[in-house]
């Protein structure tokens, strides 16, 4: 590719609007401390701002093309994904001859190509597999992700990072995220803000059916499948893990759903249902992404410059009956374990209740979301899933009483398979 | 920007300074517990914790199932450090064996414990890094190249060196330790 320029702002054609909204004093910029200065705010975003986007693939395109059309040139983009050709009917930075490439290099290359002036920085990995070092280096991240377990990381990780004494190690995030005609935007901006641990509750919880329905009296294809996947996959293959990623596994799921299905006289059992299922996939719309993304991109704007008020701090998007937003203040959470004073969540416990008992009430609590956790106090196990000898040294704590453990006001550290990092509970006896 | 970094600034001075940190589990004691607690091992590989209580510091048995080395019981001992795991922890064989990845003094060869080593790995893929260097010993990247060559060059002498080592004889006047199942 040839060399190009940055983009000038003072001149050009391009950048002509952009240059208006940062000249004119006026009713779009924000009114801070600061005098307004048009020159801060256009060098900032011309020689300072670097902005990395998490995620290339519906939200990620979207997000890449706004940004770099909005005057952005060092920008970064990291992905783990390669392309598949199901991605191609809304992710429009790739082409059928892209499939199998990893998305941030084909959506960095697409980007350069056509819009001179920016330099497009792909990574292909995981975001766990960089360190605050690396974060640190971004003066502003936007999050185009679908998994929540991601999102909790690196949030986490930024609001670990963040030291009040070092301006570089402050870096806000704008989260996006999408689900069938509903989305979000928010900003979250470690030590001021609220974070996404703090919302965590108001995540619609996994609507499950109850097994006993699977087992007995399926209605609904899906039951068809659930059943398939969770009750006779682990029945005929035992110590074999189910793949979603392997085509044969959900042909054999598919077929035993299939049969099952006509047994109970239920129809509407497809191969695409059968993969949608077992795999959580909710359908994405093209459009709510675009309406998402660029949200997320005029609040990187703003927040970039002074040039208006950024929300604060949460915009809900509701396309299902028009398109409708809401933006509110969402709050934090007093004893978040990632941006609470205390770092830690409390916890209301019978001191005659058994560890196990504890356990078991602990995975109920709808702000940390267990499914097998580990329990250890000061570094000394509590109770250990894993491996043998601890467990076994261990397990005869689930029998005694919580009193004998641990005293009032006591801290323990807990970890778990679904968490990606740990949380602190505050022990308190009723 | 220029105006949330002041804000923040403002924010952090208001707050009361020095907040008495009580004595609490580390960053790398944290994910050593949440790394061990998810081990699902198969069962070629255990692990001995001395002190329960410090799971940063413990052994790891190897019991190879098939190859070469089958038969033996290889001993480990896994040291995870405060850097944890933004660094790999550091793994040493205690005992003095003949295999093309691992020298005299116990120093393992395997890539994920060096340059290929990254924070998004746990202590589930050393584990397993390890049985397979028992599985499929590599002659290609070698600590002790005598062992490496006899691999490469002659299969049948290597085997036979192994067995000879594991059962604490002489290989080219080096004795091994005797790492034989009783
Ligand atoms: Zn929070």
């Amino acid at each position: 590719m040839a060399a190009v320029e940055a983009p000038d702002y003072a001149s050009g054609p391009r950048w002509r609007d952009l240059n208006r909204i940062f000249q004119r004093e006026g009713g779009f910029h924000k009114d801070d401390d600061e005098p307004y200065n048009p020159e801060a705010q256009r060098e900032f975003i011309k020689n300072k701002g670097k902005i990395l986007v998490i995620g290339a693939g519906g939200l990620g395109c979207e997000i890449l093309k706004n940004l770099a059309l909005s005057g952005f040139t060092d920008i970064h983009v990291i992905d783990m994904d390669t392309i598949d050709i199901s991605n191609l009917n809304r992710q429009f930075l790739f082409r059928a001859s892209d499939v199998g490439k990893p998305k941030a290099s084909v959506a960095a290359s697409f980007i350069m190509s056509r819009v001179p002036g920016v330099t497009i920085t792909p990574h292909y990995g995981a975001i766990q597999d960089k360190d605050t070092s690396y974060y640190s280096q971004f003066t502003l991240i936007i999050c185009g992700l679908d998994s929540v377990e991601a999102r909790r990381w690196i949030n986490a990780t930024l609001f670990s990072m963040s030291d009040p004494n070092e301006p570089d190690t402050f870096v806000p995030l704008i989260d996006g995220g999408t689900e069938g005609f509903k989305g979000q935007s928010r900003i979250i901006i470690p030590g001021l803000s609220s974070c996404y641990e703090c919302s965590l509750d108001m995540l619609t919880p996994q609507t499950a059916v109850p097994i006993c329905t699977l087992a007995s009296i399926p209605r609904q294809p899906a039951h068809c499948i659930e059943w398939a996947s969770l009750l006779e996959w682990p029945r005929v293959f035992e110590d074999k893990k189910l793949d979603t990623d392997d085509p044969e596994h959900i042909s054999w799921l598919y077929e035993t759903a299939l049969q099952r299905a006509r047994e109970f006289n239920i129809t509407g059992v497809t191969y695409q249902l059968t993969q949608g299922v077992v795999k959580n996939i909710i359908p994405a719309i093209a459009s709510t992404n675009a309406i998402i993304a660029a949200s997320c991109c005029n609040e990187a704007l703003k927040l970039m410059t002074n040039m208006h008020n950024y929300i604060d701090n949460y915009m809900m998007y509701t396309g299902d009956e028009g398109v409708y937003t809401h933006t509110f203040q969402h709050e934090k959470k007093e004893g978040c374990p990632v941006c609470g004073e205390k770092k830690t969540t409390m916890m209301e416990v019978e001191a005659e209740w058994t560890l196990q008992e504890l356990i078991d009430k602990l995975k109920e609590k709808p702000d940390v979301q267990l499914k097998r956790p580990t329990i250890t106090k000061n570094g000394k196990g509590l109770f250990y899933q894993a491996p043998v000898q601890l467990f076994e040294s261990t397990k005869a704590n689930l029998e005694k009483k919580v009193n004998e453990l641990m005293q009032s006001g006591d801290v323990i550290d807990v970890t778990d398979p679904g968490l990606p990092f740990s949380v602190s509970v505050e022990i308190i006896f009723k | 920007m220029l105006g949330i970094l002041k804000r923040r600034e403002q924010q952090a001075a208001n707050k009361t300074e020095g907040t008495a940190k009580k004595t609490r589990a580390t960053a790398a004691q944290l994910r050593a517990q949440r790394d061990i607690s998810e081990l699902s091992l198969p069962s070629t590989i255990s692990l001995t914790f001395p002190d329960p209580d410090d799971i940063l510091h413990f052994e790891a048995t190897i019991t190879p199932d098939d190859g070469y080395y089958k038969g033996g019981v290889f001993r480990f001992n896994v040291n995870v450090g405060p850097q944890y795991p933004h660094e790999p922890p550091k793994v040493k064989c205690t005992q003095k064996i003949y295999h093309p990845n691992i020298d005299l003094e116990g120093n393992v060869c395997l890539n994920i414990l060096r340059e290929d080593w990254k924070p998004v790995l746990s202590l589930h893929s050393v584990f397993i890094g390890l049985q397979l260097l028992f599985l499929e010993p590599n002659p290609g990247d070698p600590l002790n190249k005598e062992a490496a060559e006899d691999l490469r060059n002659h299969p049948s002498a290597f085997a036979k060196n192994v067995k000879n080592s594991m059962m604490g004889g002489y290989v080219k006047s080096v004795s091994f330790d005797n790492v034989l199942k009783n």
